[in-house]
């Protein structure tokens, strides 16, 4: 059973009287537990393959099956919704709520959720994330008082918070130092083997794509490689 | 479970306006001002305008006039207040009866000389009364002395108040308590001397008055009453008081003796004492209309009248004053609402400028709300508590300045103010309709945002 299938996807931005085909059919399965890498020059399309897997925009055309339903076409409250219980985002820039401590930060996803939890257990969800990213003595600080990858590791905790069937990650590194690129490319294998969480890493680096399973090559709106789970190189 | 999301919300909002304290303090800086203003202005205003109201009620807004119908003989009227149909039992039926009515007086009016050893002079007004007449002035706080007393009322007391004017024409400086002087040729002793009042709207000196009871007027000096005609001038002073007229146990004449024919013509049954007038104060300028029909409905029941038109008495009110009054409080209050309104506006642009202001300068955080589940709507109501919860602060902070204000104001300059509750609870409601109007665009434009565009936002 496959997580994600697109199926020749299509996505044309209108820029007044010129289209603009920016993805020309994409066909892709990703399963439950990968640890895949979507790779490409900027440019390529990989961003919008990026918004579209993520819930954040839809497609033009195409069909997309996330946990064997349609969603290609539902409408923007519910996308909202796919995003709050089955998708996770970490970001590039983080994008931690400013002078919000670490609990805070992680518990906010939280409060768009349909079922309402009591702040009690919102409260230990988050705390319980932030012990397993390393951060437990670091939960009441704020943003600025956290180093580039304890921020990340912080947003990692956020993404997990609504346990997502898929964690996207977009260039998750690239405001970090080498030294703690690694560490956190580390935690995101380690949520993959020992948690069975789909990670999806999106990056335009070898070096980080090298610890992913699987690489998906995008260039210019196609996939060229990685198109099915064997055709992954190491 | 409800109460998780809204306390949740809330407490969103709170944090955001906590984030940046100087703006959040500006912000709300326009709401304190305007309802700040609007609260100092409510309370000066209606102090103000039931001072005035209170100035205009003591020259007789609410004084009630209780005239005897008009008398006719033989085709000829007399004009108003020429029959004898009142009676002081209908005063005192008034003061019981008519809770509209503050208080009654009944009038007995006479004309003619006073003389204190060599000096004299003519009264404009001499009035036998009861004592309640100066609070239906409200003029009960004389400058020397005492008020006569209802006991000196029963007892035909020869006592008597005088007014400035006579106090300074006929003593001239010396203290006029306990000093007897003449009038009509009776000796009266002075109890009390009345503050000034000045002159009345027509320009008549109300300070050139004698108050004495009703009892010693009528039948004592035995008053020229009105009913006696238009003849009550001068000729007065001319007439000496008969014996019969200076001790009341002997016959007096209470009637103008009616000539046979009149009497023929116009029989009139002899059943009581009566008095000129009734004077009688309305609670306020408000019940004015009520103390009229109660007054109307007593005296009917009193008098046995039936039919309207056979009505033996007229009541007469200060239409022209109580018009003047009530026009002078709708202008305030109008005036005031116009500068509250005015303010509120400024204060409400104010909080628009400032809300999208923050939806542009969080147009990222905005962006990952809506990557991690937020709903258009969602946003929109975090924007719009947030408007709120600023404008209510600054409104309940308004209303604090607002009363310190206007007792600081009472404290120092000494105007009259008065809390007004209304007002207090009218600035909450229009503080929190002036956050959701004024913020409602910008938490619109903030949910209107696209996630991917909002993300990328520098």
């Amino acid at each position: 059973m496959e997580l994600i299938e697109l199926k020749n996807i299509c996505k044309t931005y209108y820029m007044g009287d010129i289209d603009v085909p920016v993805l020309k059919g994409i066909t892709i399965s990703i399963s439950k537990g990968e640890f895949v890498a979507l790779m490409g020059a900027s440019g390529s399309g990989k961003s919008t393959l990026m918004n579209i897997l993520g819930c954040l925009d839809h497609p033009t055309s195409g069909e997309y099956w996330l946990e064997e339903r349609e969603i290609s076409k539902v409408s923007a409250d519910e996308r909202a919704n796919l995003r709050n219980h089955k998708i996770g985002f970490v970001f590039q820039n983080f994008n931690l709520l400013a002078r919000t401590s670490a609990l805070e930060n992680v518990m906010m996803p939280l409060s768009y959720t349909r079922e309402h939890l009591s702040d009690k257990e919102v409260k230990r969800r988050a705390e319980e994330l932030l012990n397993r990213v390393g951060l437990g003595d670091r939960m009441h600080h704020e943003p600025s008082e956290l180093s580039g990858g304890q921020q990340q590791r912080v947003a990692v905790a956020r993404s997990l918070i609504n346990r997502p069937s898929v964690l996207f990650a977009d260039e998750p590194t690239g405001n970090l130092d080498s030294k703690t690129s690694e560490e956190v490319l580390a935690m995101f294998k380690q949520l993959n083997v020992e948690e069975g969480i789909t990670v999806i890493i999106v990056t335009h680096d070898p070096n980080v794509a090298r610890h992913t399973q699987r690489q998906i090559r995008i260039h210019d709106g196609l996939i060229v490689d990685g198109q099915t789970s064997q055709g992954g190189s190491q | 479970m409800r109460l998780f999301r809204v306390m949740r919300i809330l407490r969103t909002a709170l944090r955001a306006i906590r984030k940046n304290p100087m703006r959040t303090a500006l912000t709300m800086l326009g709401i304190i001002i305007g309802v700040g203003a609007v609260i100092a202005m409510m309370e000066i205003g209606s102090g103000s305008s039931d001072a005035i109201a209170k100035t205009i009620a003591r020259m007789g807004a609410n004084t009630l006039l209780v005239l005897p119908g008009a008398a006719t003989s033989g085709g000829i009227g007399f004009g108003a207040g020429s029959s004898m149909t009142l009676t002081p039992q209908d005063c005192d039926a008034i003061i019981r009866d008519c809770p509209a009515v503050k208080s009654a007086a009944p009038l007995v009016r006479a004309r003619g000389q006073a003389v204190y050893q060599d000096r004299n002079w003519v009264p404009m007004s001499i009035y036998g009364t009861t004592a309640d007449y100066l609070s239906v002035r409200d003029w009960t706080d004389l400058s020397q002395g005492d008020v006569f007393t209802d006991k000196d009322v029963r007892n035909s007391t020869k006592v008597c108040l005088i007014g400035q004017t006579i106090a300074r024409e006929l003593f001239q400086g010396v203290s006029p308590i306990g000093k007897e002087m003449r009038v009509l040729n009776i000796s009266f002793k002075v109890v009390g001397v009345l503050s000034s009042k000045g002159a009345n709207m027509m320009g008549m000196d109300q300070d050139d008055i004698i108050l004495a009871p009703w009892t010693t007027i009528k039948f004592r000096v035995g008053a020229s009453s009105s009913t006696s005609t238009g003849s009550t001038t001068s000729s007065t002073t001319s007439t000496t008081s008969s014996p019969s007229q200076l001790y009341p146990n002997s016959q007096t004449s209470l009637y103008p003796v009616p000539s046979d024919t009149q009497a023929a013509d116009n029989p009139q049954p002899v059943r009581f004492t009566n008095v000129d007038q009734i004077v009688a104060a309305a609670n306020s300028t408000a019940e004015i209309p009520q103390a009229i029909d109660q007054i109307t409905a007593l005296l009917r029941e009193r008098h046995r009248i039936r039919d309207p038109k056979d009505d033996d008495f007229n009541i007469r009110n200060m239409t022209e004053m109580t018009n003047a009054l009530s026009s002078t409080t709708t202008l305030m209050t109008k005036l005031l609402l116009a500068v509250a309104l005015i303010s509120l506006i400024v204060g409400g642009v104010g909080i628009m400028n400032i809300m999208l202001v923050s939806v542009t300068e969080r147009t990222r955080e905005i962006g990952l709300r809506m990557a991690v589940g937020a709903r258009a709507k969602d946003i929109l109501r975090q924007f719009l508590i947030e408007a709120v919860v600023l404008c209510l602060a600054g409104g309940i902070l308004g209303i604090i300045l607002g009363c310190g204000g206007s007792y600081l104001i009472t404290r120092f300059l000494r105007w009259p103010t008065e809390t007004s509750v209304p007002a207090i609870v009218a600035s909450v409601f229009v503080s929190a309709s002036v956050g959701i109007i004024f913020g409602y665009y910008p938490a619109w434009k903030a949910s209107r945002l696209d996630p991917i565009e909002a993300l990328r936002y520098e």
